[in-house]
């Protein structure tokens, strides 16, 4: 049975970032997190050798009705969560609408190209200003920093889970969370993750 | 009571409808997009024996001896895997199995995780078999359990293919009950010898087992036709009917959505691809105005259906096809809902744009010339960039044209500006040494190249070994360089015969890998590649020696091993006074060549500069530096 209701139907998501970051486990918990409310969700995603180091998205398809097409139609996303600056610029040139919500990790990750030297990085505000024209409403705050206050750059991931859930656009909520992890994570890094979500709650205001 | 559905990755949608059809044995080889089946089996079914095999063939007869002896059993592998294992897949198409016995074959459209895109179907036709094809994570369940029934009705090899959007991808799936059965595993061979479920098991006599095997297939056919895994959805009399199959159905449903051309156009789902439920498709194709095939890979239903379709030409006359065969849909990589809305726009003469005009504008502008590319590289602390580092530099020092065939594993990215250019020829598994193994023969022909070929130390047991025999026999000339991390490192660490552990985790014989190649005849000497200093001696003295077969075990466990994660040998850092930038004369070796995502060109600064993020303190790069301005601190 489904007890909440959606602002759009199907609502599209996707989380971005590099191949590492953990985007892919933070679709999982979100997916897991609404599949409890009684939505059908689809999340469509790779990884295997091709994401080492690079770009990596996933697409989660929030539906009252239907299983969906993995992929989301070019320019249909509601929502884009990067964990990584450029991926969200990425993923806005190709799935983005004016009507698109951002929530964006403002700490690079630089390409092997650009640690080396070869290629150049987009500077902090002219990313900044392109996120804002490209989207609706943009929240931007370095949620790596904030990770690595908690003990580790990994939980950057369930940062930005915490935020999107304060932004809510979407019927979910912190207990959600909670009873999504507990089968995923040890008694410590329940801890660890639950201080990690409500950080990244906190970064998010109106 | 309402059922509950939980959120499944289409993998393990597959492993569940397993487990609901009571299966015992399963046996694979790792693979994306295929590797969590055997992976999942073997961390939560310790009633069901789970093994991952040396490589696919054995995998196919480790699982077809589970059918032969009474127990339900499930072969999984990748595309390439199917090709390993097609000499017994042909052999045991004919021969029949007893117990239901399921192959997953995982194809990968688009090759995301691939060096090709095959595709498993045609092995389908090519030697009989039937082919089922879920569209969606519910049917990647009930479609298991059900391809272990068919093929215990059939007495034949039942196929189960899927494709990475459906294995990586997750979605909502009702489970069903588990089969819960003791079973009792006998191999009856007493029986009369035409026998199938008594008699021995294999081909011969050919005549009579072929026929049996067209019997079956005719069998599977009829069956097919009212399959509620075949669906139809739209109008009765559409202009255009779409014929689909995988998980192309949920791309051709959302472009039909967003076109809102549910009146004009009907969807027919295949899920029986081989053979085709012929009347079905008949008698829908009649009814429309024309079809479009959509489908991944090969044109497989667009070209057998055209063929059932010229059969049946009196019945309902010529009609248009559109599809791979008409250009419409693309012949090569994956497909999207994106792509059949062009191809439906282009039919049906439609306006549609993804996003308005003045939003593209904005959005190209935005990102001109913003969006570095991200290239693959190995992970900071990876053995194989020290590896490829010292290959590189020997064979430039070497000075002689010797090159480097590659194979398959995270070390193929050595054939990529990360692993330094290194690899010269990539194919299939084992193929490197085999190719090396010939291009050590034409000294006759005046070739003096220096040849190496590397190999991961799982990729040597699984076919490694065999033109290592052949190399040292043949008396070829080369140097194999066995790259072994000590696991199947880039699947997600699946063990191998030359580890003390087995598919269960528990202690298992190890297979050493040194003393096969010395038993072989290769001279064989081991190294850590982190020692940059004696592995280039060791590679370089192999390399000026111009006759014979050598192999050089490079040992160092993968950065991202569960033994090794967050261990960090070393603290690295850079000594400001000795880095002194571009004015140095080492060419920025350090960033511009090395390429670990730990160390990082400072252009301000005009310095190396460490991230500690990243580092893993394999203490490599300080090995590098001409002017020892990279700093190591032992932990």
């Amino acid at each position: 049975m489904i007890s909440k209701t959606l602002k759009h139907d199907p609502y599209n998501l996707i989380i971005t970032g590099v191949g590492g970051q953990g985007s892919v486990i933070s679709s999982k918990i979100i997916g897991n997190m609404l599949s409890q409310s009684g939505f059908h969700i689809t999340i469509g995603e790779t990884f295997g050798a091709s994401q080492r180091g690079g770009s990596v998205m996933s697409h989660v398809r929030i539906s009252s009705t239907k299983a969906l097409s993995p992929q989301i139609p070019l320019g249909k996303a509601h929502m884009v969560v990067s964990l990584e600056p450029v991926e969200a610029l990425r993923v806005l040139s190709q799935f983005g609408n004016s009507h698109v919500k951002v929530i964006c990790n403002t700490q690079p990750l630089h390409p092997i190209g650009v640690i080396s030297g070869r290629a150049g990085y987009p500077s902090k505000k002219k990313i900044d200003k392109s996120l804002k024209k490209l989207s609706s409403k943009v929240w931007l705050f370095n949620a790596t920093g904030i990770a690595m206050d908690i003990g580790d750059p990994i939980f950057a991931n369930i940062v930005m889970t915490g935020a999107l859930t304060a932004a809510k656009k979407l019927p979910m909520d912190r207990n959600n969370f909670q009873k999504s992890i507990e089968s995923l994570f040890t008694t410590d890094k329940i801890k660890q993750n639950l201080v990690a979500f409500d950080k990244g709650m906190d970064m998010i205001n109106f | 009571m309402e059922a509950v559905s939980s959120l499944m990755m289409g993998n393990q949608a597959i492993v569940r409808g397993a487990v609901e059809a009571g299966v015992k044995v399963a046996a694979g080889y790792p693979g994306t997009p295929s590797s969590e089946i055997i992976d999942t089996l073997s961390k939560t079914a310790p009633d069901i024996y789970t093994e991952w095999s040396v490589n696919e063939k054995v995998a196919l007869e480790v699982a077809a001896a589970g059918s032969f002896a009474g127990l339900r059993s499930l072969a999984v592998m990748k595309q390439p895997g199917v090709n390993v294992a097609a000499d017994f897949l042909m052999h045991l198409a004919l021969s029949g199995t007893r117990a239901g016995m399921v192959l997953v074959a995982a194809d990968d459209p688009g090759a995301l995780s691939s060096i090709n895109e095959g595709d498993t179907r045609l092995y389908s036709k090519l030697m009989g078999i039937p082919l089922l094809e879920p569209g969606n994570f519910q049917e990647a369940c009930d479609m298991t359990k059900w391809a272990f029934e068919l093929s215990e009705q059939l007495k034949s090899l039942v196929i189960l293919r899927t494709v990475t959007r459906l294995s990586h991808a997750s979605g909502n799936v009702i489970a069903g009950d588990i089969k819960k059965e003791e079973k009792k595993a006998y191999f009856e061979f007493n029986g009369n010898m035409l026998d199938p479920m008594t008699g021995i098991v294999t081909t011969i006599p050919v005549s009579i087992k072929h026929s049996w095997q067209h019997e079956k297939l005719h069998q599977a056919g009829q069956i097919f036709e009212t399959s509620g895994f075949n669906t139809c959805e739209g109008p009765e009399n559409p202009e255009l009917l779409i014929i689909t199959t995988s998980i192309c159905d949920l791309y051709a449903k959302e472009a039909v959505d967003v076109l809102k051309l549910d009146n004009r156009v009907a969807v027919l789902k295949l899920g029986t691809t081989w053979p085709l439920p012929s009347k079905l498709v008949q008698n829908k194709i009649q009814k429309a105005g024309a079809v479009l095939f959509v489908e991944e890979i090969q044109p497989f239903i667009e070209e057998n259906i055209k063929v059932l379709s010229a059969g049946a030409a009196d019945k309902f006359g010529e009609k248009t096809y559109f599809g791979k065969l008409s250009n419409h849909i693309p012949m090569i990589g994956e497909l999207n809902p994106d792509i059949i809305i062009k191809v439906l726009q282009q039919i049906f003469n439609l306006e549609y744009q993804s996003s308005s005009d003045s939003y593209r504008k904005v959005a190209e502008k935005a990102v001109e010339n913003c969006l570095p590319e991200r290239e693959i590289a190995f992970c900071p602390g990876c053995p194989h960039r020290a590896s490829f580092f010292t290959i590189n530099k020997v064979l430039g020092l070497d000075n002689q044209d010797g090159f480097t065939c590659g194979d398959i594993g995270c070390y193929s990215l050595g054939i990529l500006p990360g692993g330094f250019s290194t690899i010269k020829t990539l194919h299939a598994m084992g193929s490197g040494t085999g190719l090396a193994s010939g291009f050590g023969k034409f000294s006759q022909f005046g070739m003096e190249q220096p040849i190496i070929s590397v190999c991961g130390d799982s990729t040597f047991f699984h076919s490694g070994m065999p033109p290592l025999v052949n190399a040292v026999h043949n008396e070829s000339n080369l140097t194999m360089v066995i790259l072994d991390n000590s696991g199947t490192a880039m699947t997600g660490f699946q063990p191998h015969p030359g580890l003390s552990m087995g598919t269960d985790g528990k202690s298992a014989p190890g297979v050493d890998i040194a003393d096969v190649c010395r038993a072989i005849g290769a001279e064989t000497k081991i190294c850590d590649p982190f020692n940059l200093e004696k592995t280039e001696k060791t590679l370089l003295e192999f390399i000026e020696k111009t006759r014979g077969v050598n192999v050089l075990i490079l040992k160092q466990i993968c950065a991202l091993s569960p033994e090794k994660k967050g261990s960090k040998p070393f603290n690295m850092s850079i000594d400001k006074a000795k880095c002194i930038g571009e004015e140095c004369g080492c060419n920025r070796i350090c960033t511009r060549i090395f390429s670990c995502p730990a160390l990082i060109w400072n252009k301000e600064k005009n310095s190396a500069l460490i991230n500690d993020i990243l580092c893993t303190g394999c203490g490599v790069c300080a090995e590098i530096c001409p002017s020892d301005a990279i700093l190591r601190e032992k932990i």
